[in-house]
């Protein structure tokens, strides 16, 4: 097997990652549907899906328990909608040496501004729910919907959050005062806690400082866990797919996405165009010819509807051949623009077909 | 109402929308009708990469700030400056603690990751911090205009919540201070107002209602009208007969496919746009759909007119 099709049947991850507003969502449960229907037991974990597509795959709420999908397929499907903080909460459960270090952490500030509002956190947990079910066996295939992002690469990021954070001197004062070769970095970093006190406030800086202390003893199950995050990411079973659409401003984001990931050794193996005009044989100088001669007769309108339309999808054509020079080694696959916005299992199968076609 | 009028009434319009409606465009399309109405603009970008320089014809704009189209008189008309700008989130808080006794610690602290323990122990102090600049280049009165390319939705529901965010966390020290500042900016309506964009499509027009809900009775910032971009113009006489126009027949194939295609598209976008009139009662403006490989300056003008027309219009 080969194309999308053969991609579907071979990984066993497969990360949908691109910018917003391009049809990610429905690409990543659409993937995992034509999973489903090559007989694999497929799951997808979606980040804040339109609530219609949502309430079509029955996961209006917040869950972290995959729901079976019932359908057609001869295999099985599933989705989840990511609950980013519970997420985060369970990882902290599992490294928490006993109930009381967990419950002194999950009650800190600080770690609620880490579990919710964290730039990161949300791709953090996306890939660690994404771990989960791979190793859980009960899946052929994860697929996971990364979060719109500013920062292309947060979710290759993600996993090394908590660790940054367990790296910077605050952590090691207050875990391990006067600790003899980090003497001289802790009187800076003793200074710099007072003057940040100044700014921010005394409250902000202890709750921080209770954070690291109630940490202690996690670091080293943290970091294991996302360096094998981190390996499921980069391996040879796993697989990007960008998803953009032939607009001006997705594609430059996307070709900006795929630089970033080949500069982390991680190669998309797809990039899936969605909104694809019709492809029409008049070319636009001649759609423009007949804009102008077939002005005011009976045919006018129609030649300005083909002028403005093959003008539009020639700009596209360009801007994809431009996203395919950035990523020469991967399959393009054009997804029709549909006459409707994809809120139910129909409308899911109609772009399953289309991906695999 | 008076265009004129209309860009006197605030000095910081935020332009804000999801990802893929064109807000970018949007920016640069107020920009250029404020410039068309003799103000001066000043054009901030917060995303970190530059989008807008190339629609004006100017070079890709770094982090420093950049003439974007000179003062010029066009057709008996002066147009004012449009410069831009782009502050980053990491910048404008390195920038700040550099400013408040930190610059000697500051590489340090960002090598030890101690910028980071302060921005988690403090959410939404980069966006605060960011704000707290287009403040202070209000208050130096920078340009007649500011128009801000805010961060794609529903992280600009976070942008603007972010100083009541600090507020609330840091209750001391020098931060709660900006952010009591940047919120009166942000609740005055005649320093600053909201335009939302969006596109005349559903999932982008339901997020918009949700956002704009969410954001009056969160952030208390006043809504200016709201931008529907990528409009596709009407078209009279889509349905007329191609059976006599001088065509091969593979030509009139498509003039057919074409009229088809586009009426269809043509009355999803009425639905929708007669939904969003109904759902949200605010003033719409409508700019069109750009065909063609790029928008650069004379896509820009044209848009520019129609945002004029449309303010005309209210």
């Amino acid at each position: 097997m080969t194309g999308y099709q053969g991609l579907i049947e071979n990984r066993r991850v497969i990360i949908c990652c691109g910018t917003g507003g391009v049809g990610k969502t429905t690409t990543s449960a659409a993937t995992a549907m034509a999973a489903a229907n090559a007989g694999k037991r497929a799951v997808v974990v979606t980040i804040d899906p339109a609530k219609r597509l949502a309430d079509a795959l029955g996961i209006a709420a917040l869950d972290n328990t995959p729901r079976v999908i019932n359908g057609p397929w001869s295999g099985s499907l599933s989705a989840l909608m990511l609950d980013t903080k519970s997420t985060f909460d369970e990882v902290v459960r599992s490294h928490a040496h006993d109930d009381a270090q967990a419950e002194r952490i999950i009650g800190n500030r600080f770690y609620r501004n880490v579990s919710g509002t964290l730039s990161g956190t949300q791709d953090y947990m996306a890939v660690e729910k994404l771990n989960e079910l791979h190793d859980s066996g009960d899946y052929d295939l994860v697929v996971v919907d990364t979060p719109p992002t500013r920062d292309a690469l947060a979710f290759l990021e993600a996993p090394k959050l908590l660790s940054r954070l367990l790296d910077n001197p605050i952590y090691r004062i207050v875990t391990s005062p006067g600790r003899g070769p980090f003497k001289v970095i802790n009187t800076a970093a003793q200074q710099v806690l007072r003057q940040l006190a100044r700014v921010v406030g005394a409250t902000v800086v202890d709750e921080a400082v209770a954070f690291f202390q109630a940490f202690e003893g996690m670091e080293d199950g943290f970091r294991d866990r996302a360096n094998a995050t981190l390996e499921l990411l980069g391996d040879d079973r796993t697989a990007f797919v960008l998803v953009a659409s032939p607009r001006a401003d997705t594609i430059d984001e996307a070709r900006y996405f795929l630089g970033r990931l080949h500069a982390a050794d991680l190669d998309a193996s797809a990039v899936v165009v969605n909104r694809m005009l019709p492809q029409l044989s008049t070319t636009p100088d001649r759609a423009a010819q007949l804009a102008t001669s077939l002005a005011g007769s009976a045919a006018g309108g129609a030649a300005q509807a083909l002028a403005d339309l093959t003008a539009t999808s020639a700009g596209d054509d360009l801007r994809i051949t431009k996203l395919q020079d950035a990523a020469p080694d991967a399959l393009t696959v054009r997804v029709p623009m549909l006459h409707n916005d994809v809120h139910d299992i129909d409308g899911l199968a109609e772009i399953a077909r289309l991906l695999t076609k | 109402m008076d265009p004129g009028h209309f860009f006197a009434s605030s000095r910081v319009l935020v332009v804000a929308g999801k990802g893929g409606v064109g807000k970018t465009v949007t920016a640069a399309t107020i920009a250029a009708a404020a410039s068309r109405c003799g103000l001066s603009v000043l054009l901030v970008e917060v995303a970190g990469r530059s989008a807008a320089a190339p629609m004006f014809g100017a070079s890709t704009q770094g982090y420093e700030e950049a003439v974007l189209v000179h003062e010029a008189e066009r057709n008996g008309i002066r147009h004012g400056e449009i410069r831009g700008k782009s502050i980053t989130p990491d910048d404008a808080l390195t920038e700040w603690l550099s400013s408040h006794g930190f610059n000697r610690l500051l590489k340090r602290m960002a090598k030890s990751g101690i910028l980071e323990v302060v921005a988690t122990a403090t959410p939404g102090i980069k966006d605060l911090l960011v704000l707290g600049r287009i403040k202070a280049l209000e208050s130096e009165g920078a340009a007649d205009l500011i128009v801000v390319d805010a961060p794609a939705a529903g992280h600009a529901l976070g942008f603007l919540r972010s100083p009541t965010g600090v507020r609330d966390a840091a209750r001391t020290g020098t931060i709660h201070r900006q952010a009591v500042e940047v919120l009166e900016l942000i609740s005055d309506p005649e320093r600053l107002q909201l335009i939302l964009v969006t596109i005349p499509e559903e999932t982008p027009i339901n997020e918009l209602i949700e956002t704009s809900y969410a954001v009056e009775d969160e952030v208390g910032v006043k809504l200016g009208p709201v931008v529907v971009n990528g409009v596709l113009p009407e078209i009279d006489g889509l349905e007329g007969s191609t059976t006599r126009a001088q065509t091969s027949t593979h030509e009139r194939a498509d003039l057919n496919e074409a009229a088809a295609f586009r009426a269809s598209r043509t009355a999803l976008q009425d639905k929708q746009l007669e939904r969003l009139g109904t759902e949200l009662p605010l003033p719409q403006i409508q700019i069109s759909q750009v065909f063609g490989t790029q928008i650069g300056p004379a896509e820009i003008d044209v848009l520019a007119g129609e945002f004029i027309a449309g303010i005309e219009a209210l």
